[in-house]
């Protein structure tokens, strides 16, 4: 294999294992623990990807998380396919297929590119100032195009095959990245015998120390590498800890309520992908929590700042030390700290030309400058880098002197050829998760950073994301607070070395020898924003960090304020003269780094995504070839296509049936709530708009539930089985939230009734048996009732027997039909169904579904709660005024139906509409208008709520509700179709058996 | 994403709960003898405070009661909780 930039010994990569990949189609070798950034590297390979916006080259710019341009889509097939993967992260394995996104048709030959040229013309904000009108435009041109152009990565096409979990997990304390400061901390919970949970989001632990130099670092004598493996080691010999690695923390919530990502097969070859999960999701509650996230390194921000073979010093030196990657031959480091330095030195062990540091400082009294001066390293103090050459890969860099206060350029400007230029612009503490967490931030004027404020939450932050640099200061740092966080007594000795470091110099933005316009210095290479954009924003008005991080897009996306962030809010700082401490930051958002779908979704797919319910009957439903609707979760028969018959015709069969012989439904979805209690008659009189004192034991009647706005919530039948006890009946869907409510007012505001209820809706089946041989079915199933009219009127209720079991009988119809509802525990509700089928069949039983109820009511006008209204419908507008007690002092919603808008004569009510061709049938939902113009808009008057064509009576019938309906009886309305316009005329909404003799057949 | 301290159960997952909106607000005994603006205050009526806020909560998943809390709406502490019928503890 030709890995020509792989140097020939170092780094913690497996060098006997080679693995294979693809990049861009091309076979490609790494090692075993290479990250697909560091393989490329290692094969030359730095341009990656084409900017958002102007489709400039980009290449690996860090090794981790907070790589905002080596964004790549990892292929196997259309449903295996993840985009916006960071290089640096993604460890290789075999097989792996990795290509670049946002160029085309390729990354070398970006026809997008050529937005690059016409950059002067594409500033902030481009797209709020040029997509903007003709509003037509917008759906088929704008969006199609930016859409296009956006291309940020493509989602997979096909199902996700793969497997997610879900665990929920409980910890004294939660310990967030195992770094220096997280292990220390960790060990220290842990040897006090504290339930620690120690998360990394990288497969190794050490975080930074794994590729400091081993020579200027140590730790109880130890090298970096040698005290990770101690550490680490010991920690997994404690057996209360629980320690996860490649797990990332997405979102950190209050309450130390935390979401967790944690990646098992990610970085395994296919094969050993198989049956295992992918991905699971982590939801923890700690007692307390450690964040030891520490910090990202900054860039620099100057002229052509992002061409490929510009790189984070650190992460040249962590390429070099953790996977012996060279990433140029011809170096050169631009730098404000003593960090850069250590890189240079590194370098230079491993044989790889540093050619110059230039450094923005006049001089450091570190050890590390000294070092490398040693060297022989040209050190150009006070110097900036103002310009980079190079299309494809940086090839030139032009350095020039700093005046005195920073803010110009002096002297006559040196280039200097170099493959590789390293920027450090010094460490910005990693407060994400801390800010996530609703912790404030103060600002070190000195150091110019963002740190955590010192807080009362149960969670404290240590070592570099809490604004401690320097190897000692955070392990020290880490135990102390530990031990103090953690009421802890035992003490640890440690002795570290650490290079003696330098001051710290800064400059948001580096001064250029051209005007300010002329230059393109990014601030957000992911989003394409630049210096200039920034300013332009300041100019436009915008003020509010908030406002110009949106109108720019920097810091947005994945990015989310890590790489793209502290310039940003320095050069704002800067043009509008405020205190960076006074202007705070942007909102960093969850999630830290992203998170698939699958994670979030886990276990919850396919028939685990919602609960099903099913009656006692649902297998006979099955069996009988029943089509399902879905109410709620239930499951309800919908209608018993017979062969090859429509859904239409099997509908207008089962509604003359019901209505010619006998029909027979499945209504065991209804709610059902036993009530009991001493105050149960009072009870109903103040939930219902009628009268429930008079009710007679064995009788039922039907109310109408308002909310106290007057608005019809509910409805149904109720019982009085005895003295202080009744079974209310609730619509299928209404069932939980009528519950709800009427415990709600049980509990809070009537505590003083002594009413107990019983949700029973479960533990019935219900089965409807309608049309003129009912009673003769009836009579043939249950033992021990009397059917005759006398002693078993309409509206009510007696116990019976079928063979053995008890059953309850209500003589309760919603067809208009004779009808009974047969009541038994839900058990037995299918033999009980079968015994109605056999002993109906010599009268010609029909099964009907919810469909074909739909219709029989229709014909009545009885309304259906959630279909004829809405939640602003009163019973009055429903023409139902006499179900509204008058006598009564109050119920629910009384007070309202006197509202100076309730009582209106003007506001919609119900009607029957009749087309004039009595063959067209309304759609459900159509508008209605009183006068059709010439094109929309029209005033709309209403709207149809229910039509069918009725088989009974051989002509389309509908429901509506109208303004003034009540007054518009007998007049035309129209209703616009796209391709028609069809005329009705208001009717009564009763359009069968307005006498209601049919219930007593 | 709190943990409520249920007053019957003890302390549970926000999840197992359900918002009810501003608490103490007492339903009028005799509606009918108030004006359409007196009954629009109580119906449609609400505060939106930073800062402490009185809230009614039902223990939906669990023992299914009511019970009311203060919450800090700017930081989402909850400072207290109690029974229907009792005062919070500050």
């Amino acid at each position: 294999m030709s890995n020509e930039y792989r140097l020939s010994s170092g780094g913690q990569i497996n060098r006997s294992e080679i693995i294979s990949f693809k990049f861009n189609g091309k076979i490609l070798y790494g090692y075993k623990g290479d990250t697909l950034a560091s393989a490329l590297l290692a094969n030359g390979i730095h341009l990656i990807g084409r900017s958002f916006k102007y489709h400039r080259p980009r290449g690996i710019f860090t090794s981790g998380v907070e790589e905002p341009n080596a964004l790549v889509q990892i292929i196997k097939d259309e449903a295996k396919t993840d985009p916006n993967l960071r290089a640096t992260q993604i460890e290789i394995y075999e097989g792996l297929s990795a290509t670049s996104q946002n160029c085309w048709p390729s990354v070398k030959f970006d026809l997008g590119s050529i937005n690059n040229l016409f950059s002067p013309i594409i500033p902030a904000g481009f797209y709020y100032k040029t997509f903007m009108w003709p509003a037509s435009l917008w759906k088929n041109v704008y969006e199609y195009f930016i859409r296009k152009a956006a291309g940020l990565g493509k989602s997979p096409t096909k199902k996700d095959p793969d497997m997610y979990d879900h665990n929920y997990y409980h910890c004294e304390v939660l310990i967030v990245g195992a770094g220096p400061a997280g292990l220390v901390a960790a060990k220290t919970a842990a040897n006090a015998g504290k339930r620690v949970l120690l998360v990394d989001e990288r497969p190794n632990f050490g975080g930074n120390l794994n590729f400091a130099n081993e020579n200027y670092n140590k730790i109880n004598e130890l090298a970096p590498l040698e005290w990770i493996k101690k550490t680490c080691l010991e920690l997994k010999n404690y057996k209360n800890i629980k320690i996860l690695n490649r797990t990332s923390v997405a979102a950190y919530h209050n309450y130390n309520y935390l979401i967790m990502m944690q990646n098992l097969t990610d970085h395994l070859p296919d094969k050993d992908k198989k049956g295992k999960i992918r991905q699971r999701l982590w939801k923890v509650r700690a007692k307390k929590v450690i964040l030891a996230t520490g910090s990202i390194e900054r860039p620099m921000i100057f002229d052509c700042n992002d061409r490929p073979g510009i790189m984070l010093s650190s992460a040249v030196r962590k390429y070099a030390n953790s996977y012996g990657v060279k990433c140029g031959n011809n170096i050169s480091i631009f730098t404000n700290n003593d960090d850069a330095y250590e890189t240079a030195i590194t370098l230079h062990n491993k044989g790889i030309k540093v050619k110059s540091i230039i450094d923005i400082r006049e001089k450091s009294n570190g050890s590390l400058p000294k070092k490398c001066d040693e060297l022989g390293i040209k050190i150009h103090w006070k110097s900036a880098v103002i310009y980079t050459e190079g299309y494809k890969k940086i090839n030139k860099i032009h350095v020039i002197n700093l005046s005195k206060d920073n803010s110009s350029v002096v002297g006559n400007k040196l280039k200097i050829d170099c493959d590789l230029l390293c920027v450090s612009g010094g460490y910005t503490p990693a407060v994400h998760l801390y800010t996530q967490s609703g912790g404030k931030l103060d600002y070190n004027e000195d150091k110019h950073y963002f740190f955590p404020k010192k807080n009362t939450l149960n969670q404290m932050s240590i070592g570099s994301c809490n604004g401690t640099f320097g190897l000692k200061n955070i392990i020290t740092e880490s135990h102390e607070k530990t031990k103090e966080f953690l009421d802890i007594k035992k003490t640890e000795q440690f002795s570290i070395l650490e290079p003696r470091s330098g001051n710290f110099e800064n400059i948001w933005l580096i001064p250029s020898n051209k005007i300010s316009g002329k230059t393109k210095s990014f601030v957000d290479y992911q989003n394409d924003s630049t210096a200039n954009d920034i300013k332009l924003a300041l100019r436009e008005g915008f003020k509010s960090i908030e406002h110009v991080k949106r109108y720019t897009t920097t810091g947005m996306a994945t990015d989310q304020g890590k790489i793209a962030n502290m310039h940003a809010l320095g050069i704002i700082s800067e043009v509008t003269n405020t205190k960076l401490g006074e202007l705070g930051t942007t909102t960093f958002r969850p999630p830290y780094s992203p998170i698939t779908f699958g994670a979030l979704v886990g276990r919850n797919v396919g028939k685990f995504f919602d609960i099903v319910r099913k009656t006692p009957m649902h297998n006979w439903h099955e069996k009988y070839n029943a089509k399902f609707e879905d109410v709620g979760q239930w499951k309800r028969a919908w209608y018993y296509p017979s062969g090859k018959e429509s859904m239409y015709d099997a509908v207008q069969r089962e509604s003359k049936a019901a209505r010619s012989n006998a029909g027979i439904l499945d209504a065991s979805t209804l709610g059902k709530i036993d009530i009991q209690g001493s105050d149960a008659s009072e009870f109903l009189n103040r939930v219902y708009t009628n009268a429930w004192n008079k009710l007679a034991i064995g009788k039922c009647r039907y109310g109408l539930m308002l909310n106290d706005d007057g608005m019809v919530y509910d409805d149904g039948v109720t019982t009085r089985l005895g003295e202080n006890h009744y079974i209310m009946t609730t619509t299928t869907g209404g069932a939980a939230t009528v519950m709800g409510k009427l415990e709600d007012f049980l509990q809070t505001e009537w505590p003083e009734l002594n009413v107990y209820l019983t949700s029973v809706t479960d533990h019935f089946a219900t089965i409807s048996v309608c049309g003129p041989h009912s009673k003769k079915i009836l009579e043939k199933v249950t033992q021990n009732i009397d059917y005759s009219d006398t002693n078993f009127p309409h509206m009510s209720f007696k116990n019976g027997l079928v063979d053995k079991i008890n059953c309850r009988v209500m003589r309760i119809s919603f067809t208009g039909e004779l009808s009974y509802e047969i009541n038994v525990q839900a058990n037995y509700g299918q033999s009980v169904w079968e015994k109605c089928i056999v002993a109906g069949k010599e009268y010609g039983i029909t099964p009907y579904g919810t469909e074909a109820m739909h219709l029989l009511r229709a014909e009545k006008g009885f309304i259906i709660v959630g279909q004829e209204t809405d939640g602003t419908v009163t019973p009055v507008d429903l023409q139902m005024d006499w179900i509204v007690s008058k006598k009564k002092y109050d119920f629910i919603g009384k007070r309202s139906l006197y509202r100076s808008d309730t009582i209106r004569e003007d506001r919609k009510q119900y009607v029957g509409l009749i087309t004039k061709d009595p063959k067209e049938i309304l759609e459900e939902g159509a508008q209605i208008v009183a006068e059709v113009k010439n094109k929309p808009p029209m005033d709309m008057i209403g709207h149809v709520t229910s039509s069918y064509y009725s088989p009974n009576l051989n002509k389309s019938i509908a429901l509506a509700i109208v303004k003034n309906g009540k007054k518009l009886k007998g007049k035309k309305l129209y209703i616009p179709m796209p391709n028609k316009t069809i005329e009705v005329t208001v009717s009564d909404t009763i359009f069968l058996d307005k006498e209601g003799k049919r219930l007593n057949a | 994403m709190f943990i409520i301290n249920c007053p019957y159960c003890g302390e549970r997952d926000h999840a197992e709960f359900s918002y009810g909106g501003e608490a103490h607000l007492v339903r009028p005994k005799q509606p009918t003898e108030l004006s359409d603006d007196q009954w629009a205050e109580y119906l449609f009526m609400r505060k939106n405070i930073k800062g402490i806020q009185y809230e009614r909560w039902n223990h939906s998943h669990g023992c299914r009661r009511w019970f009311n809390l203060s919450r800090d709406t700017s930081n989402d502490k909850i400072h207290s909780v109690y029974k229907i019928g009792e005062k919070p503890s500050e």
